[in-house]
């Protein structure tokens, strides 16, 4: 009887909580759906649904829609998950299977640049790509990547070699024994064994950028450039006294592929923070 | 017998070989847009740098500016000191309490899960940041909530004393990842532990302090010092929703950074900023680590 009480209290405590919690989310879902006089009201059901906002938002930045914002985001996001995956696999397969003098050493160095903030490389590293002539291009966004280092690159490369270590070495073993390089090893063995891995690390890799602000605003400077995050704060700057309606059915739509992902691959997401214990 | 040796140092070489070649992005990456940047930053923070002409070497007179005359360096200092030592502590105590409440096999508790994470996934978007902004503004959702019991609202955006507040709610409104890692750590406690505790009688309160607190602290530990981390880079919500404003109050060490470097383009200026925020950081770290003796409990040193 006891623990029954305990149970419903902590259901209580629960779906208030929740209720607090995702309330703001439902008031954000309802707001895009009413008209521009019933913005204020904090009640989260538009009494006359509209599409209005969605039509209007899509195209209020001169020039471009949205739907080349979009385009932008998906092919940088896109060419970054797939740079990050084959250099962090790279990188991993080499701690976690191959032997090296100072192997630890550089794996502490990964650990450590896990933890060092970006503030005090972002400037040099400015410096430097403007000297190659690639502000305004998506290479300074790229780059570090490609070289197993951006947003994502430590922590995808400690997820995969702890995943790695968790695979029994038979399999090398054997494969080595029949003349298999280390190459192969890695590209006929070990690669398609990391698929869950690196779905998690894909989707970390794919939020943060999608997410990423700073370095979209220090590198790209023309509209036509322009990623999703760029064209939501343009798009603030541009409304401040205007009914917000369309600023929110845009902002609610930006979050909206990571929304999705996350209901479908929300398996994969815990796994990944349970395991490597990161932020999100 | 000599010809053995040279194959097998040979046979030496290519395994090393390879082996750098497999981390080869890795090394070129820290190497080139880590380490040699660092340096670099070390550098320009003696030099008046500023990205139009060539740079000079002005000693230590960027950190003496920095530390003495500049009173925007010592808001932000203040303004970050106080977010992170306010909203960090209550963001892990809020997930370490969730996370107990859905440790209980509780019906739901996949769906309790999915919404109390959600925020923390779409937390850093200038989306989210977007939708703050008129959740606190002036016809927002708390002030019209607030209005339904008949409370007057205010702009808690607009005024110093709450504007910082209101970062640090949406801080505390993103505890979803820290709650899981604490949920992983809940799950690995043996069970016997409890079982034993029960036997001995020990109360609610004593169990949580003797068993679950010393088990979880390594993993407390390790929360605790990514958020602070986490903490002190804190950009994007409080360039959208405050600006800095008003009066400083939200003008966050990176924001302070962001804007001497990428605004007025003193990049030595900014290049102190940065190493002083590294400095700080690692003070803290070290802070951390250090008490770490005192409240940290490892199984290795023998139950």
């Amino acid at each position: 009887m006891k623990k029954l009480n305990i149970h419903w209290a902590a259901h209580t405590i629960l779906i208030l909580l929740c209720f607090i919690m995702i309330y703001p989310v439902f008031w954000w879902i309802g707001t895009v759906f009413k008209p521009p006089e019933e913005l204020t009201s904090p009640s989260f059901w538009p009494k006359e649904p509209t599409l209005d906002n969605f039509t209007q938002g899509w195209n209020a930045i001169t020039n471009y829609s949205f739907g080349h914002f979009y385009l932008n985001s998906f092919q940088l996001v896109g060419i970054i998950v797939f740079t990050t995956i084959l250099s962090c696999s790279l990188v991993a397969f080499g701690f976690a299977r191959l032997k090296f003098p100072l192997r630890n050493f550089w794996f502490s160095i990964v650990l450590m640049t896990l933890m060092l903030p970006t503030q005090v490389t972002i400037i040099p590293q400015y410096v430097m790509f403007s000297k190659l002539d690639w502000l305004n291009t998506y290479l300074p966004l790229i780059i570090p990547n490609v070289l197993a280092i951006g947003v994502s690159g430590p922590f995808s490369i400690f997820l995969l070699v702890q995943f790695i270590r968790g695979i029994p070495n038979d399999l090398d073993e054997a494969a080595r024994i029949d003349g298999c390089s280390s190459f192969g090893i890695y590209w006929r063995i070990i690669l398609p064994l990391l698929t869950p891995a690196i779905i998690t690390m894909s989707i970390f890799t794919f939020l943060w950028n999608w997410d990423d602000f700073l370095g979209h605003m220090i590198y790209i400077q023309s509209i036509s450039q322009y990623t999703v995050s760029l064209a939501l704060k343009l798009f603030v700057d541009a409304q401040s006294s205007t009914p917000w309606g369309q600023l929110f059915a845009m902002s609610l739509l930006s979050v909206m592929p990571g929304a999705i992902v996350f209901f479908f691959a929300q398996k994969y997401i815990v796994d990944g923070i349970a395991t490597t214990g990161l932020k999100g | 017998m000599g010809k053995n040796k040279v194959l097998l140092s040979v046979r030496n070489l290519r395994a090393i070989l390879e082996g750098y070649a497999f981390i080869s992005p890795f090394l070129f990456g820290f190497l080139l847009l880590t380490l040699w940047p660092m340096l670099q930053s070390l550098y320009y923070s003696f030099t008046d740098y500023s990205m139009l002409e060539q740079e000079n070497w002005v000693g230590f007179a960027n950190y003496q500016k920095l530390f003495f005359e500049d009173t925007s360096f010592r808001n932000s200092v203040k303004a970050t000191l106080i977010y992170v030592l306010v909203a960090i502590p209550l963001k892990l105590v809020f997930s370490l309490l969730i996370a107990m409440l859905l440790n209980r096999k509780l019906r739901g508790m996949y769906l309790y899960r999915t919404i109390v994470y959600f925020p923390s996934l779409i937390g850093g978007s200038v989306a989210v940041a977007i939708l703050w902004s008129k959740i606190f503004g002036v016809g927002g959702l708390v002030n019209e909530a607030l209005l339904l019991v008949g409370i007057e609202g205010k702009n808690w955006i607009g005024i110093p004393e709450t504007a910082l507040g209101t970062l640090i709610v949406l801080a505390i409104w993103q505890f979803g990842s820290s709650m899981v890692i604490f949920l992983a750590g809940l799950k690995q406690i043996p069970h016997e532990l409890y079982e034993a505790a029960a036997v001995d009688g020990a109360g609610k309160g004593s169990v949580f302090l003797n068993i679950t607190l010393p088990m979880l602290s390594p993993i407390i530990l390790f929360n605790l010092v990514l958020q602070t981390i986490g903490g002190f880079q804190m950009f994007t919500q409080a360039f959208i929703i405050t600006n800095g404003g008003p009066m400083e109050s939200t003008y966050v060490y990176a924001l302070y950074l962001f804007q001497k470097a990428f605004v007025e383009f003193s990049m030595g200026y900014a290049s102190a900023l940065a190493w002083v925020m590294l400095v700080l950081i690692g003070i803290i770290t070290l802070i951390i680590f250090g008490t770490s003796k005192y409240w940290v409990h490892y199984e290795s040193k023998g139950v």
